[in-house]
């Protein structure tokens, strides 16, 4: 086998690692969570898990870059479309709360683990360091939209608040069965909330 | 046998000139050159000469914007550089004015423009002459650049150009190159203070440098310093661009600058800044010395 195809492999393990892992966080709680836990939900042997993953506090962290790569691919092809600042706004929204529905457990990593435990992240993942394939395409996604005249120029972290702070707490309600609709139900009107606060 | 070189100043603040005057070793200089008019040096001719004779000359350098106005005593300047052009063996633009057309675009003047282009397009007014001539933007030029165009001319050292007819050996490089600010570019920390020797002034401050070319770095100014190193913003000078408005302030899009350094992506250009920006370099946060 050559040497791309063993990485190629490997990859895809480390990857069904980090799915089975986000089941288990999402479920019995991220501190809750060991990793022979983690190896039995996936047959495997505890030993052999270490071999892709040297601690659980690695294993954390490449789970957000994960998700951070995740969901950067899938804004960068809005980036990339010929639509306006407002379509744009929308088809954001759009995913984020589709990524909510398919893969809840993602989300709810990036709120309860990630955002909620920076200890475990502050080595390796300083700053925005682990997430920032999603953070850029937002970066772009406003910076266009200033290019373009439509968004307002401002400080990065006041637009970024209300856009990811929205969603966030949308899927956090929704995470804590408290909105009485399903979250795509909501798309319309919270991107027209989100383009009218940061639109000129 | 000196190499006889003809000043003419279309649209100027002979800014050029002046500049010119700085070069230390102006007697060597004139032991192989000699200036059969320049505006400011005492020359062989005089102005009226200029209009009136088919002076002989090698080289023939511009300074100053084009329009086909502007007039000297009458004279068409225009038509005092088509009668020189044509006879010169090479043409040596001086200046951005001169260039692309720079501050003097705003003169007034109809269709005012550099001598082979209007900010970065290129005119056809004087294109069969294209193939002689050598541009130096920069507002003004460094005299030592001028000296060695002139030295390469007058030695038939064949001169590299880019795509502005401007040396190589100057133009290839950004002004950023040579910075003895770099350490403070490369980790994104721009607390600069102006007179203070610490911090980058691309991220707050205007500086123009990583993505302006040209050898102010690479050639000090009065053999000493530059505009970065002294701690002014580079104004990108040298540029087809040439001259903007908020010098001194960075122009940003959410954060983001609008320029990027030269050739760098934007995509690039964020991953690094947000993992460098993660990190605080305790000695780049203090004074030098």
């Amino acid at each position: 086998m050559s040497t791309s195809k063993i990485e190629e492999k490997k990859q895809n393990k480390k990857v069904r690692i980090m799915r089975g892992a986000l089941e288990l966080f999402a479920s019995k709680g991220f501190y809750n969570t060991t990793i022979p836990d983690i190896a039995n939900a996936l047959s495997m042997s505890a030993g052999n898990m270490y071999n892709y993953f040297k601690s659980k506090d690695v294993l954390a962290k490449e789970i957000i870059i994960f998700i951070s790569k995740y969901l950067g691919e899938r804004l960068k092809e809005i980036n990339e479309k010929d639509i306006n600042t407002k379509e744009k706004t929308k088809e954001i929204v759009k995913v984020y709360f589709e990524t909510a529905k398919k893969h809840p457990e993602m989300i709810d990593y990036f709120l309860r683990v990630y955002l909620s435990n920076r200890e475990v992240f502050k080595d390796g993942c300083e700053g925005i360091t682990c997430v920032n394939d999603f953070v850029m395409e937002i970066m772009i996604y406003f910076e266009e939209g200033v290019k373009a005249g439509n968004l307002r120029e401002q400080d990065f972290f006041s637009a970024f608040g209300l856009f990811m702070g929205y969603l966030g707490g949308m899927v956090f309600l929704k995470g804590e069965n408290l909105l009485p609709k399903e979250l795509d139900e909501y798309i319309e009107d919270i991107s027209y909330n989100i383009y009218k606060a940061l639109s000129i | 046998m000196k190499t006889k070189l003809l000043w003419l100043t279309s649209i100027s603040c002979n800014g050029n000139a002046h500049s010119f005057l700085n070069y230390p070793y102006f007697e060597q200089f004139l032991k192989d050159f000699e200036f059969i008019y320049h505006p400011i040096l005492t020359s062989t001719n005089s102005f009226e000469d200029v209009i009136n004779d088919e002076l002989e000359c090698d080289v023939l350098i511009l300074e100053g914007a084009i329009s086909l106005e502007y007039k000297k005593f009458d004279e068409p300047v225009i038509n005092l550089i088509d009668k020189y052009a044509t006879k010169a063996k090479k043409i040596v633009t001086v200046g951005t004015c001169a260039t692309f057309g720079g501050i003097f675009k705003n003169s007034g003047f109809a269709h005012t423009t550099g001598f082979h282009f209007d900010e970065d397009k290129p005119i056809h007014l004087f294109n069969c002459m294209k193939n002689k001539t050598i541009c130096i933007s920069g507002c003004p030029v460094h005299p030592q650049v001028l000296v060695d165009v002139l030295y390469s001319i007058r030695n038939n050292v064949k001169i590299k150009l880019d795509k502005f007819l401007r040396p190589m050996e100057y133009f290839a490089y950004t002004v950023h190159n040579g910075c003895t600010r770099n350490e403070y570019f490369e980790y994104k920390v721009d607390n600069h203070n102006f007179g203070k020797k610490e911090g980058c002034m691309f991220y707050e401050h205007g500086c123009k440098a990583p993505f302006t070319r040209g050898s102010c770095n690479k050639i000090l100014w009065n053999e000493v310093n530059s505009k970065t190193r002294n701690g002014s913003p580079c104004f990108g000078c040298s540029e087809p661009s040439f001259p903007k408005t908020n010098l001194f302030k960075t122009k940003k899009n959410m954060g983001i600058p609008e320029n990027l350094p030269l050739g760098v992506a934007k995509r690039v250009y964020l991953t690094i800044a947000g993992v460098t920006k993660a990190f605080k370099i305790k000695r780049f946060e203090e004074e030098l010395f």
